[in-house]
């Protein structure tokens, strides 16, 4: 006689291989559950808020506040935008000025150059990895480059002197803004040839070869294409170079010793002790100064990547 | 008429003009180079190692590097994942977080920071440590970002869950191999930055190894800028290999060059696939 | 240039465009082998062939993007070899892309004349009737980013055709539009070319944008033309083995040809209509599904081995005895009764066929290769 097992569950038998479903969870309630997912990035927003966050913050709060104290006050503020600083943040914008514009054009051209080898090129990874060693590493060891060869007792100086050029007699010195341009023009401008070649490279070459195939020469495709494309990216980039060359500190501290009038040395001293009673906190202002300086321009940036993004598609 | 095999002259005479323009930057960046070179004389490449501090610094910023990157990248990696999968709106929230280290320059931020930090926290080198995540954030950010944007992310994640993987497992063994190349490019970045980062360390009074070079100039500048020379070429080989063998894996999945450096905020892929 | 290009009234002279024994290598690859070709005034030629085998090349050739390594390039007889391509006046439209992104559609379209020193009236009229005739006039101020693919490639061909060019290039310009997207921009093209009168060369890998849209077309593998021949030539009478295999459909089937033109296949006798240096032997006998008939018997000479349907007709997979397979086009009405398994009969109506030598094993799968 048979035996024969009736089937508990009803409906399809799964196969050999497949494996029991999980049992149904319970669901959270619905604020819990709508939550959840940020629970994902929490690590990240407790790290920026404790690393990022809580210093901006305490350098704002600082700006306002008198230092015995702690009662508001703008008499920072006040100080922080008159006479020596104030000669400070005129330094600085005017040497981030010279130090994002030149470097600009001259990266570009540059990146031009290379950005028509071959991708794999070894002209082209040399080019790029320089560029990114220089533009990376820091102003301390660049700063003692030009020292060793254009300090006062500097080789090049020497070699100079020889040929008949006393640049130092010239009244260049090393040791003052024109020299820390020079320097600043070191690293900004391969940070530019790193920042401007995705553009460059954004340039479709049907773009070039259908202007072409129109009549157009090559100084008629860069004036109604090229430039006008390349526009938006190209500004941006210096405008990228211009935060970089305001919030610069090491090179001109270590060329300087913290003896020149810009205002990130300045917001240096502060930290050094160099302050006098009552203004301990003008360098937190100025730091907020700095801060609101270079947002200004990142806003501008990220608007201006805006539109070249919509065109380099 | 009989067809000639005429050699033909190259269309763009810009061929010329991009040699004159890589001479001239080429002699500009070098000349520096070399007369430091000559200054610092090759004998204070070994004799550097044994200057007084020298090991301590090496040592302290090497720390610091180790640390720095592999804190970063445990954050910067699954977050940005997470944050491209799942919370797509929170990408340009992320990308303008990211930038935040650049307008808030490391002159400022220490100021903030020292501040606001604990004593005990204070006296240690590690805060050094974890302020240089927050500034090797943005360098991170980007290059995980377009290593994930050249991988197409959605779908191979799709791809790993719809065979059985659990996230782990996609992460581990599909994701991470993939992302080889960023992972490797940021992990150079952030050294480059800690190994560079004089502002807050000497502000916050540490001596890691660029603190040193500028200190130990008073004493012998000569060996200051060896030690600058020297670390300038060894990062430089690093990076020329990493890149060389990433270019060469990279060709290898079909993926054309590798993009080591990515600091723009644009919305255009660089990564090549 | 510009006061010709507006006071124009009909149709510009056609203008012939020739190729003679162009060549041209990439390193060690030879992307055009001493390649010959001559386009009458007017005309309208497809360049059709897989990917790699030289079709852009010649055409970029032609443009004057690259130069050739020998060989000339002949304009109404004249040599236009060492032209830069500014100077060629030639309307070329690209695969996709290629809109200035920082201009209009209406500015994209006048470039060309802008270039030719017209006046911003005159080209803003112009303009504004090309873009007319591609239909897209209410499209006029908006931005090549605002612009689906198809509208694109509209604008693109508008503004070439703008200057009024004494040839018109087209390369690959459908391949990246959607299937309908195409069908329509297919017939659009060559509407206005024939409109216009411009000699046309047209690079594709689709045989079908080819074979409906050309006067005539050329087949192209590894840099050399295999066959330039009208559409229906080249169908009903392919050149080579290639031709006939890369342009639709065709069947190889074993036979043995005689003396007297004839060659015994399924079965039959059927007259040959171009032997093709093929000796009286065992040959194969080229036939395309369409021409052979196929009835159900149970004692037929093969059997139904899959069944495809494709719309009007349904292909038909059919083992015949000997081993060879054989793909039947049937009227889906009549292929209802046909199932998978059975047993029927294939046969060939007595009209000439084409006959080739037997290929000996092994040049099937080269051959499938090259077809890509």
């Amino acid at each position: 006689m048979t035996e024969t097992t009736t089937v508990a569950a009803p409906g399809p038998v799964p196969g050999p291989g497949a494996r029991p479903l999980p049992a149904a969870r319970r669901r959270p309630s619905g604020r819990l559950r709508a939550a959840a997912p940020y629970a994902g990035v929490a690590p990240f927003a407790v790290y920026v808020v404790l690393g990022l966050v809580i210093p901006m913050i305490e350098v704002i709060r600082g700006a306002f506040q008198a230092p015995a104290s702690g009662a508001l006050t703008t008499s920072n503020v006040s100080t922080a935008v008159h006479g020596a600083y104030l000669s400070g943040f005129e330094n600085s914008l005017l040497l981030s000025l010279i130090c994002s514009v030149i470097p600009g054009i001259l990266g570009f051209l540059i990146a031009y150059a290379i950005f028509t080898a071959k991708r794999a090129s070894l002209l082209r990874q040399v080019v790029i990895t320089m560029s990114g060693v220089f533009a990376n590493f820091g102003g301390v060891p660049l700063a003692f480059l030009f020292v060793s060869s254009l300090g006062s007792s500097g080789l090049l100086t020497g070699w100079l002197s020889a040929l008949g050029l006393n640049i130092y007699n010239m009244g260049f010195t090393l040791y003052t803004m024109s020299g820390v341009a020079v320097v600043y023009m070191y690293f900004q401008v391969p940070l530019m040839v790193l920042v401007i070649l995705p553009a460059l490279e954004g340039l479709r070459p049907s773009w070039r070869e259908a202007a072409e195939n129109l009549g157009a020469r090559s100084w008629q495709y860069w004036r109604h294409v090229g430039g006008p494309v390349l526009a938006p990216s190209f500004l941006g980039c210096v405008l990228l170079l211009f935060g970089s060359a305001m919030s610069a500190y090491a090179t001109a501290e270590a060329l300087t010793s913290g003896t020149i009038a810009l205002t990130s040395i300045q917001i240096g001293s502060f930290l050094n002790g160099n302050v006098l009673a009552g203004q301990e906190n003008v360098g937190k202002a100025l730091g907020v100064g700095m801060v609101v300086i270079i947002a200004v321009v990142m806003v501008l940036y990220a608007l201006l990547q805006r539109r070249a993004a919509k065109w380099l598609r | 008429m009989a067809p000639l095999t005429r050699p033909r002259r190259p269309r763009r005479e810009s061929g010329i003009w991009r040699w004159v323009i890589l001479l001239i930057a080429g002699v500009y960046f070098i000349l520096p180079l070399a007369t430091a070179q000559r200054f610092a004389g090759f004998s204070s490449f070994s004799s550097v190692f044994t200057q007084p501090g020298f090991g301590a610094a090496l040592w302290l910023s090497a720390q610091l590097a180790i640390a720095t990157t592999l804190i970063t990248l445990a954050i910067m990696v699954p977050t940005t994942i997470y944050v491209h999968l799942r919370l797509p709106r929170l990408r340009r929230l992320l990308e303008g977080i990211t930038i935040l280290p650049i307008v808030f320059p490391p002159i400022v931020l220490i100021l903030g920071v020292l501040q606001a930090a604990p004593p005990w926290l204070k006296s240690s080198q590690w805060l050094l440590g974890l302020e240089y995540v927050i500034l090797a954030m943005p360098f991170a950010y980007r290059a995980i970002d377009a290593g994930l944007r050249a991988i197409d992310l959605k779908t191979l994640t799709e791809a790993a869950s719809s065979l059985g993987a659990g996230w782990a497992t996609t992460l581990w063994r599909v994701l991470l191999p993939n992302l080889g190349t960023a992972l490797m490019s940021a992990t150079i970045l952030i050294v480059a930055l800690v190994l560079g980062e004089f502002t807050m360390a000497s502000l916050d009074l540490f001596v890691t190894f660029p603190v040193w070079i500028v200190q130990f100039d008073q004493l012998n500048a000569q060996m200051s800028v060896g030690a600058s020379l020297f670390a300038l070429y060894v990062t430089w080989v690093i990076l020329m290999a990493i890149t060389l063998a990433g270019t060469r894996q990279a060709r290898r999945t079909g993926r054309g060059e590798v993009s080591l450096f990515t600091v723009t905020t644009s919305n255009t892929t660089v990564g090549e696939s | 240039m510009a006061t010709s290009v507006m006071a124009q009234a009909g149709k510009p002279a056609g203008t012939s465009v020739s190729l003679r024994d162009v060549t041209r290598a990439f390193g060690a690859v030879r992307a055009l082998d001493s390649m010959s070709l001559d386009i009458a005034p007017g005309e309208l030629v497809a360049l059709l062939g897989p990917s790699g085998c030289g079709k852009t090349t010649a055409l970029r050739i032609v443009a004057g993007f690259e130069h050739a390594d020998s060989g000339e390039i002949l304009i109404n007889g004249q040599d236009f070899t060492g032209v830069p391509a500014a100077r060629r006046d030639m309307g070329m439209v690209f695969q996709s892309y290629s809109l200035f992104p920082n201009m209009s559609a209406l500015d994209n379209v006048g470039f060309g004349l802008r270039m030719r020193k017209a006046g911003p009236a005159a080209r803003r009229t112009r303009a504004g009737e090309l873009l007319d005739m591609v239909g897209l006039s209410d499209r006029a101020r908006q931005f090549p980013h605002q612009l689906s693919g198809g509208q694109q490639q509209r604008v693109a061909l508008a503004r070439a055709l703008a200057i009024e060019p004494r040839v018109l290039l087209l390369d690959e310009p459908l391949s990246a539009l959607d299937a309908k997207v195409r069908v329509q921009l297919r017939e659009q093209i060559r509407s206005l070319q024939q409109r216009l009168g411009t000699t046309t060369l047209f690079v594709t890998h689709d045989q079908e944008e080819a074979l409906s849209m050309a006067d005539r077309v050329g087949v192209m593998r590894a840099g050399r033309l295999e066959q330039v021949a009208t559409p229906t030539e080249l169908y009903s009478r392919p050149a080579t083995a290639f031709v006939a295999e890369f342009v639709g459909t065709m069947n190889r089937v074993p036979g043995e040809l005689s003396a007297d033109g004839t060659v015994a296949v399924l079965g039959g006798g059927v007259p040959v209509a171009d032997a093709r240096d093929a000796v009286p032997g065992p040959v194969d006998v080229l036939i395309r599904p369409e021409q052979l008939a196929l009835a159900a018997a149970a004692d037929g000479n093969g059997i139904v081995t899959s069944r495809t349907f494709l719309g009007p007709v349904t292909r038909l997979t059919v083992l015949l005895d000997g081993d060879t397979e054989v793909r039947v086009d049937v009227p889906s009405s009549q292929a209802a009764a046909l199932e998978a398994g059975g047993a029927v009969r294939v046969t060939l109506p007595a009209v000439p066929v084409l006959v080739t030598p037997r290929r000996r094993a092994g040049e099937a799968a080269e051959e499938a290769a090259a077809v890509g």
